[in-house]
């Protein structure tokens, strides 16, 4: 009878908003609440069959985790990413993370060393000199931005297999997890496949050029069968590990896979 | 409208006429509930880069940000495509398509858009589509096609990278993507009016007669 009251039986909606807000990232819920109740938010809770109000968000982490398996499924190691004349390149390639350019990481080349943890035979640190030393190889690929834009860009470094290889990686090992300088401490694993693809690259220039602050000096992952935010930027160590580490993006929520 | 052909399934079907047979009408409301879901969680996605100088209002966006958003699209996905593709098969294995949809004449759709517009256009025999209602039908199922291509090349762009350059590039399969949205949505205020208008066909549509 009391059908206007309650979104389901004998549920009240406003814990269920409660709960929800809870489990969303810090801006989002600063802006939900600042919203109001909005009917995205309602939705998300009473999408399903709901018995506590956060089992519509377990299911959709169910799926997410079921594409997970499918994409890792239809990758295809062999498949490249299409690539494009120079001309194609998109100018000026656009700046973009979750915070200001000014507040990038700054990091001073000298004093920058490459972790490299893990299942490697050989821990040993990297300095920029050392790693500019490695052959390297150039790629114009499209970086496609979980957002929906895209842009043509220009990246040189070495291919990541290389570098695993030459560390002795156990590459039967489940992920490269990578950690990162920017402020609250970006990080983001890579599938093992994904790491070995031949285009997957430690990009040390854009257009030629030593890679600037606003692409991430002094190294960034590109990934180009992967959406941008699993190619970290400003890369301070790599483990490799079978554990699944989680990451920035990926604990809120994004898609962990994101393979394109 | 008077020529009415017997079909085997009138045939053998009990004196009620059916006028959708069970199986339309589960796929049919199987998919509303997917284009929902995937319009709304769609517009929430839009709103994190949109492609024209306006945005969609929050409350009518699925999700709650932009994660969540793309969370409910990649899970009602599933959905549409499974339901999309069952209906497909079916609809060409039983003969529906061919019987209900065809054929599409110029002349015949002229002469239901000028009777449709005058508001003489009859709706006695829901089991027969006027030539308006055959276009648009199949055209939606074209678009529908087109929505789920396009989103299967934006969502895999290197793995069918194929499917993207054969909408040009990847831009562009985004602006064919929301161009359908939109479709669906232009189709979805006049179906949901005439449905209103002609209640029986409403009433067909969930009890089948």
């Amino acid at each position: 009878m009391a059908k206007r009251s309650f979104l389901i039986p004998g549920v009240d909606k406003r814990l269920l908003i409660k709960d929800s807000i809870k489990t969303m990232p810090d801006v989002t819920r600063r802006r939900f609440i600042a919203g109001g109740a909005s009917l995205g938010a309602l939705t998300l809770l009473t999408g399903c069959d709901v018995v506590d109000s956060s089992s519509a968000e377990e299911m959709l982490k169910s799926v997410s985790k079921f594409n997970d398996a499918v994409q890792a499924f239809i990758f295809n190691p062999d498949a490249l990413a299409p690539t494009f004349p120079e001309s194609a390149i998109t100018k000026p390639f656009p700046f973009n993370a979750y915070y200001d350019l000014d507040d990038a990481p700054d990091v001073s080349a000298a004093d920058w060393r490459l972790e490299v943890r893990g299942l490697v035979d050989n821990k040993k640190s990297w300095t920029l000199d050392e790693l500019h030393k490695l052959p390297q190889v150039t790629q114009v690929t499209r970086h496609i931005c979980v957002e929906g834009w895209s842009a043509i860009g220009s990246w040189t470094g070495t291919p990541l297999r290389d570098f695993l290889k030459l560390i002795g990686a156990d590459t039967r090992a489940k992920y490269v997890w990578f950690q990162c300088a920017d402020k609250e401490g970006y990080n983001s694993p890579l599938d093992m496949r994904s790491a070995l693809h031949p285009q997957t690259q430690m990009t040390f220039k854009y257009a030629g050029e030593i890679l600037p602050r606003a692409y991430g000096f002094p190294m960034k992952i590109r990934v180009p069968t992967k959406l941008g935010f699993k190619n970290p930027k400003y890369v301070v160590s790599m483990e490799v590990t079978n554990d699944y580490k989680g990451g920035y993006w990926e604990d809120q929520g994004y898609n962990s896979f994101s393979g394109s | 409208m008077a020529s009415l052909t017997v079909t085997d399934e009138q045939v053998r079907a009990t004196p009620a006429k059916v006028i959708q047979p069970a199986w339309v009408r589960v796929m049919h409301w199987v998919n509303a509930l997917a284009m929902i879901l995937m319009i709304l969680s769609g517009w929430q996605i839009y709103n994190a880069s949109p492609l024209f100088g306006f945005t969609f209002p929050r409350e009518y966006t699925l999700g709650g940000w932009l994660g969540g958003g793309l969370l409910w699209h990649f899970a009602a996905m599933w959905l549409l495509m499974i339901n999309g593709l069952a209906y497909l098969v079916t609809g060409f294995a039983t003969g529906r398509f061919r019987k209900k949809l065809f054929p599409i004449t110029p002349s015949g759709v002229l002469r239901d858009v000028r009777a449709a517009l005058t508001f003489k256009l009859g709706h006695d025999d829901l089991t027969v589509y006027n030539y308006v209602q055959r276009l648009l039908y199949a055209g939606i199922i074209v678009v529908g096609v087109l929505i789920v291509l396009t989103g299967l090349g934006m969502w895999k762009p290197v793995q069918l990278h194929w499917l993207v350059t054969l909408f040009g590039d990847y831009p562009t399969a985004r602006y064919i993507h929301f161009f359908c949205m939109a479709a669906i949505c232009a189709f979805l205020v006049v179906h949901v009016v005439l449905a209103l208008l002609v209640p029986k066909s409403l009433r067909a549509m969930i009890i089948g007669r």
